[in-house]
């Protein structure tokens, strides 16, 4: 509790040992009014010199004034303990109110502790306690047992087990040694260990989510924005509300003009949209935080609301559903020795990314490649020792009008020159060993559509739909292919999901309803590009970020539906002179203490994935 | 150019809604977000501008919650 929640918390005290002694005390006319003037001034002058000061300075309408009308007309209708004693409750709530929000801050400030505050580097020998910012990419630091890996990098000395629990929820800490990758932010737990950084701190695995996660509230979703507007014309309705309740029924239909104002008075109390625009924003925030502490960093609470709604998932097939690293599986060669066309391929593939390349490129070569031109969707063409090679699918042997071998089962590189064809070399990629429980797991949760696209052949394509029981797939697909069957799923009606991992995929990211990164931590452009980013790269938490999009808008809509009803209630009642200030002040800060108490549910996700196997 | 502040004392949702609102209605200003749980207030304006945006800023958050200042 902070020195002002103290200080509030004093004046109660007081304020309600005073208001029991004028309680006690039998008084009647000018004498009852001086006893319970002191509870109400102890307790509300704050309220109503800030309604006061705000008429001033243009905010008129606030819940101040609403609280300073309703206490003041008690007052002047002579109900004196009524007046004080609301006045109280109201202040009490408001307590209760500014703890939760203090709690919810304090979570909230934890969950984003990962900030680290320093690094050792090691310079000349010499090691030295500098600001993260001033390590540059390749420098030495060392990180000790207990301590925060402050930058990203490869481990060169000591070996030790981290915790990544703080990013990515997993529980279970990796054992790590030297020739390791390590992700800022964890936290190093046995032993010293000397790490080359890899990255400056800016570009760190840390420094991307906090401010990831810093600037995820700046694109507010449609209910969040809907409920401020609200706000701003809901005060003023009310109070002509009130007014209207107050004059018209003793004016027009010669009602007891105290007893109008008294539930006109009950109902300005009960009125106020605070728990509305407290509960909303944080149950939204409440999510994102939640979500991040289970590696899923949600770019906003826009993002939350269009995942909730989502109902068709498109899976690109490459490095997101399989593991996209290839095995050589196969080489046929026909014309010259089967050395002498892995060394051509190896050549040629050397600058290449895609990760057929990268398999390929593995490979010894005895050759320089020159002129590397990449062809889209077909593969690439090289000078190798003055002749002009192509390495590529079959599309490009179809271009080329060279007769190839048609009939490979898996993924395959075929290589020729303009004349002739030489030969291909097959690779397989391996299924993430989660892949077809996630799919189950989508389906359960009420995702019937799922599709898988693909770049690769129509039959390698097949084993793996059939494998993961993946509704429909398209194989064969340039670039341009995919963002146009994203862009036609979403023209029929349907809210789609797209997960890719990034390398190729930013277009189609873009274009998505949500547009889901995988572990794309070193792809610029996916992050750029992407709604959601998924930073331990496993499919499971796909169906978690959805779960966790549904309970959020799930509490959203539970905390709108039960202030605004409850109020309603009030207020109808209030009108019709049934309810009374107490239950109008509990309409209005008790709704709010158990809207914002719901709304800390979302901060709580439970971390359903399984445990790593490493 | 983008900056991000701290805001000390805010205790409104509210008013931070209004304050938001106010500061993005100010002459250079691009963005002004306010993260009410977080309490930070991030400004997009040009780089120009920022002082004269930090002031005008100052002088609007003041009027709506007086105990809530920026932490500069």
């Amino acid at each position: 509790m902070r020195k002002k929640e103290k200080k509030l918390l004093i004046r109660i005290i007081i304020a309600a040992l005073l208001l029991a002694l004028a309680t006690i005390i039998p008084a009647k006319g000018i004498l009852k009014l001086l006893l319970f003037l002191p509870p109400y001034i102890v307790v509300g002058h704050d309220i109503v010199i800030k309604a006061v000061r705000n008429i001033f300075s243009g905010q008129v309408f606030d819940e101040n004034l609403l609280m300073t009308l309703a206490t003041l007309g008690a007052f002047v209708i002579g109900e004196y303990p009524e007046a004080a004693a609301v006045m109280l409750f109201y202040q009490t709530g408001e307590f209760f109110q500014s703890l939760a929000v203090a709690k919810s801050r304090k979570s909230i400030a934890a969950l984003m502790d990962i900030r680290p505050i320093s690094a050792t580097v090691i310079r000349n020998g010499v090691a030295e306690k500098v600001s993260p910012e001033l390590v540059e990419t390749g420098e030495l630091i060392s990180v000790k047992a207990g301590e925060k890996i402050p930058i990203d990098g490869v481990i060169v000395n000591g070996f030790t087990s981290i915790d990544t629990s703080s990013l990515t929820g997993e529980s279970l800490p990796c054992d790590k040694t030297v020739g390791d990758s390590v992700i800022s932010g964890a936290v190093n737990l046995s032993g010293e260990i000397t790490v080359k950084t890899s990255c400056a701190y800016n570009d760190s695995t840390v420094a991307r989510i906090l401010s990831l996660v810093e600037s995820s509230s700046a694109k507010k979703a449609k209910t969040e924005g809907f409920i401020t507007r609200f706000a701003r014309y809901y005060t003023p309705a009310v109070v002509i509300g009130a007014v209207l309740l107050a004059t018209i029924p003793p004016i027009f239909f010669s009602g007891e003009w105290q007893n109008w104002l008294h539930r006109a008075l009950i109902f300005l109390v009960v009125s106020c949209p605070c728990a509305l625009v407290v509960s909303v924003p944080l149950s939204f925030f409440g999510g994102l935080g939640g979500a991040s502490r289970n590696g899923i960093l949600i770019k906003g609470s826009v993002v939350l609301e269009t995942l909730a709604k989502t109902d068709t998932l498109v899976v690109d097939k490459t490095g997101t559903l399989t593991e996209g690293c290839f095995y050589i599986e196969d080489i046929y060669s026909p014309v010259i020795p089967e050395k002498e066309l892995l060394s051509l391929a190896s050549a040629a593939e050397t600058h290449s990314n895609h990760p057929v390349a990268r398999c390929i490129a593995a490979s010894p070569t005895s050759h320089l490649a020159e002129n590397v031109t990449e062809l889209a969707g077909k593969g690439i063409s090289a000078t190798i020792g003055k002749k002009e090679y192509f390495f590529g699918n079959a599309a490009l042997m179809e271009q080329l009008s060279v007769e190839y071998e048609a009939s490979v089962p898996l993924t395959a590189v075929h290589i020729a020159d303009r004349e002739r064809y030489y030969g291909y070399i097959s690779v397989s990629d391996r299924l993430k060993p989660d892949a077809s429980q996630t799919i189950a797991k989508l389906r359960k949760s009420g995702i019937n559509n799922t599709v898988m696209l693909t770049g690769d052949n129509r039959s390698v394509a097949e084993k793996i739909a059939r494998a993961v029981h993946i509704d429909r797939f398209y194989a064969s697909l340039l670039p341009e292919d995919k963002v146009k069957k994203v862009e036609e799923l979403m023209e029929s009606g349907k809210t789609v999901a797209f997960v890719g991992d990034g390398i190729n995929d930013a277009p189609v990211l873009t274009i998505a309803d949500a547009g889901i990164a995988m572990g794309a931590l070193g792809s610029d452009a996916a992050i750029e590009a992407a709604d959601i980013v998924i930073t331990d790269d496993r499919l499971e938490r796909i169906p978690q970020a959805i779960s966790i999009a549904r309970k959020t808008l799930g509490i959203v809509r539970q905390n709108i539906f039960f202030a605004l009803g409850v109020k309603a209630a009030i207020l109808i009642l209030g009108a019709l002179g049934i309810a009374n200030m107490w239950i109008a002040v509990f309409g209005d800060v008790g709704v709010t203490v158990i809207a914002v108490l719901n709304a800390m549910r979302t901060l709580y996700q439970k971390n359903n994935c399984k445990e790593k196997t490493v | 150019m983008k900056k991000i502040f701290k805001l000390c004392e805010l205790g409104c949702a509210n008013c931070a809604a209004k304050m938001e609102d106010k500061i993005g209605k100010l002459d250079g200003v691009t963005l002004a977000s306010i993260n009410f749980f977080t309490q930070t207030l991030t400004i997009e304006a040009e780089e120009a501008c920022f002082d004269e945006i930090i002031k005008k800023s100052q002088k609007i958050i003041r009027k709506i919650e007086p105990d809530c200042y920026i932490e500069l």
